[in-house]
């Protein structure tokens, strides 16, 4: 047995089904011993995306995934795939091959410092310096990676130490590493504290974050809302954790939310956060939330707390655990009242949206009429719909751009789930992060929605999804613009539009028939709902191009 | 507002980059950083002496503890701590000025430690306020080069 054995051994023992990379020789002993295994191999056309596969998988299973590249130019592609994982706190083993350990620092061919070079996007990283350090540090590595506020765990080994003999192979049953001990339990005096505040409320609301989603806690704190009789808005990584027509939701907060719920959240006199960050897009201005009202903020990782918004009340502890304490206990809460106010300015809201879809719609007629009409769907609208028409637990992946912001405000989700790169903003993770959900979810429908930008930053992964007969569905919402750094430019530099232009872009309907996929093309409106049908019933990997006029705002 | 970190990692390669690196990322100040061995091999001990507002100092601890070869963080200001910084200068002095040198030496309980014709190298162990206080004495002296280690420091056996 050599040290790749072992690698590949330690994989074993934490049940990885599947490793998600790309070889290089710095790799080669690794991806050889890992023949002799039942894992899985999905060798991706970029390392960036097999990090973002890995995420999408992990989304969806919970699981940590495992990514494994080569040294050099292999580990820094991997990079952005790093840091995308980190930002959205996502479990991750990294693994990149090394040149040789004698060889280390002299800058030979293919030498990259990955472990310096990710220093800030990583919750840990290893050199392995003696092959038989392997079985505890991957027995760490995958501890780290799954507890406390999860993340990418980089482990760079050298190709010597892959090739290194290993006498003896013995996975440690248990890990204690005394500089890390996450704390699960939330501190019960704390936990009274905040139902002694709960039961003092008018007017109290719960914000989630993407920290219920990695906690598993969705139930609990459904439970906690409805029991309690609380309101819950969310941030964009919150998305999903409450279904879009549940009684005690209201959308989303943040610059990109919806105005009412920002308003709501000022309005609040007890605000629990729950697993989000009190970050710069959902809460822009952190003094308003803790001025003349109590802030809760339950979080797993104590950094969070008081980073940008100082708590009354901090909680430290899984948000599941949490929840199920708060649970145990009982509030009176029977004041409809504010439930009342919150359900009357969402209604108001919508009329206010209805009429402005009706004016659009009037316009458009009649430009139609008159034959100025840009052929070209309403995306607010075909989202509405697509998602409206997609299983009950489908997974919607949103890209990053204006496709992002009209996903956030306009799909509805009931028992699926939603995920988009929300802490990094990634171009292009929607694809592969769909292909990573679609293993993971195997028959569970899968829609992945982009715009043409960002589409054709990982569009070579198609070839990936065919490879692996990993079934696609895929929208590409075109305008033929970089649509929300257009829009950028719109607002704050008059029309001055620069670096936006993506003409040149290809033939849609030939990549899909280059890569085998069935396509569809959406260019106005009378049809949306069949196509969207068809789109949604194919069998086969389908590409679905939605024609968007690149005047329209998100 | 300046405060003192006390931080116990693992005495292993990288760490000291790591911690380093923190700060660089976090645009937290570095006002002196000391590192040593403790009495057991595997743990070194650094002493970071760094200034904020209240928020990014109540950060930097938080953010040292998320730190994974980060085993223990104490904080505490200066007056809760026995402080030390050790300073060797190398000042050129003549006939006139040579006298004042070592009386300000004697009144700050500095040493000379090495001494030419024309050169003379002086330390002074104390308080980081008296260290500079002392530096300030050698203005309008030609100096050579200084070289100090920046603030050591324990909480004072009361404050424990």
């Amino acid at each position: 047995m050599n040290g790749a054995d072992a690698i590949v051994k330690c994989l074993q023992a934490e049940g990885t089904e599947y490793v998600f990379g790309y070889p290089g020789v710095a790799i080669c002993p690794f991806y050889n011993s890992i023949l002799d295994s039942e894992i899985r191999t999905v060798l991706v056309r970029q390392e960036q995306n097999a990090a973002h596969i890995a995420s999408g998988f992990s989304r969806i299973t919970g699981k940590t995934g495992v990514v494994a590249v080569t040294s050099g130019p292999g580990a820094t592609n991997l990079i952005t795939g790093i840091a995308t994982a980190y930002a959205d706190s996502i479990p991750m083993i990294c693994i990149t091959g090394q040149v040789d350990s004698r060889l280390m620092g002299s800058d030979v061919f293919q030498e990259a410092d990955i472990s310096g070079a990710c220093e800030s996007f990583v919750k840990y990283s290893y050199i392995v310096r003696d092959a038989k350090d392997i079985p505890k540090i991957f027995k760490e590595a995958f501890y780290i990676a799954s507890t406390g506020r999860k993340g990418p765990v980089l482990i760079d080994v050298p190709i010597d130490i892959q090739q290194a003999p290993v006498r003896s192979f013995s996975y440690p049953e248990e890990i204690s590493i005394r500089s890390y001990k996450p704390t699960v339990k939330g501190h019960a005096v704390q936990i009274r504290k905040v139902i002694g505040e709960l039961e003092k409320a008018q007017k109290p609301i719960i914000c989630v974050g993407g920290g219920a989603h990695l906690s598993g806690a969705a139930k609990e704190i459904r439970t906690f809302a409805e029991k309690n009789n609380i309101p819950v808005v969310s941030t964009m990584m919150g998305l999903s954790v409450m279904p879009t027509a549940h009684p005690n939701y209201f959308g989303m907060v943040g610059n990109n939310g919806q105005s009412f719920c920002n308003r709501a959240m000022n309005d609040a006199d007890v605000i629990i956060m729950a697993g989000a960050r009190v970050a710069d897009r959902s809460i822009s201005q952190p003094d308003l939330i803790t001025s003349n009202k109590v802030l809760v903020h339950i979080d797993v990782d104590p950094a969070e707390i008081g980073k940008n918004a100082g708590p009354n009340i901090p909680i430290v502890g899984d948000l599941t655990a949490i929840f199920e304490e708060l649970n145990k206990e009982e509030i009176s809460i029977d004041d409809e009242r504010w439930m009342d106010y919150l359900r009357n300015q969402k209604k108001q809201d919508a009329k206010i949206s209805a009429v402005s879809r009706a004016v659009a719609g009037e316009k458009r007629s009649a430009d139609e009429a008159e034959g100025t009409a840009p052929v070209c769907v309403d995306p607010k609208e075909f989202i509405r719909r697509l998602s409206s028409a997609m299983e009950d637990n489908a997974v919607y992946v949103a890209d990053v751009g204006q496709n992002q912001l009209w996903s956030c405000a306009n799909a509805v989700i009931r028992n699926g789930r939603f995920m988009t790169s929300g802490g990094m903003g990634t171009m292009g993770y929607a694809l592969p992060a769909a292909m990573g959900a679609k293993i993971a979810g195997g028959k569970r429908q899968v829609v992945a929605v982009c715009g043409d930008g960002g589409f054709q930053m990982t569009m070579m992964e198609l070839a990936t999804a065919r490879q692996y007969g990993i079934q696609i569905k895929l929208v590409v919402l075109k305008n033929n613009v970089l649509g929300l750094v257009r829009q950028y430019q719109h607002f704050n530099y008059h029309d001055s539009f620069s670096v936006i232009d993506l003409s040149g872009s290809p033939e849609l309907d030939k990549i899909a028939e280059a890569y085998g996929m069935d396509y569809m093309k959406l260019s106005d409106e009378p049809g949306m709902s069949s196509v969207i049908e068809a789109f949604l019933a194919d069998k086969k990997s389908v590409l679905l191009e939605v024609s968007v006029d690149p005047d329209e705002i998100a | 507002m300046k405060r003192i970190y006390s931080v116990f990692v693992e005495n292993r390669s990288g760490v000291l980059t790591k911690v380093a690196g923190l700060f660089w990322r976090r645009c937290f100040n570095i006002d002196s950083l000391v590192v040593g061995e403790t009495d057991n091999h595997d743990v070194s001990h650094m002493i970071i002496v760094s200034s904020g507002d209240e928020r990014t100092l109540e950060q930097i601890e938080k953010q040292l503890n998320k730190k994974i070869d980060v085993i223990k963080v104490n904080t505490f200001d200066a007056a809760q701590a026995v402080t030390r910084e050790l300073m060797l200068v190398k000042v050129k002095y003549n006939r006139s000025n040579r006298k004042d040198i070592m009386e300000n030496c004697e009144i700050m309980n500095a040493q000379i430690v090495d001494l030419s014709g024309n050169l003379m190298t002086i330390q002074i162990c104390d308080t980081p306020e008296r260290v500079q206080i002392f530096l300030d004495t050698l203005k309008g002296i030609s100096i050579v080069e200084i070289t100090r280690t920046g603030t050591i420091a324990v909480p004072k056996c009361r404050e424990q």
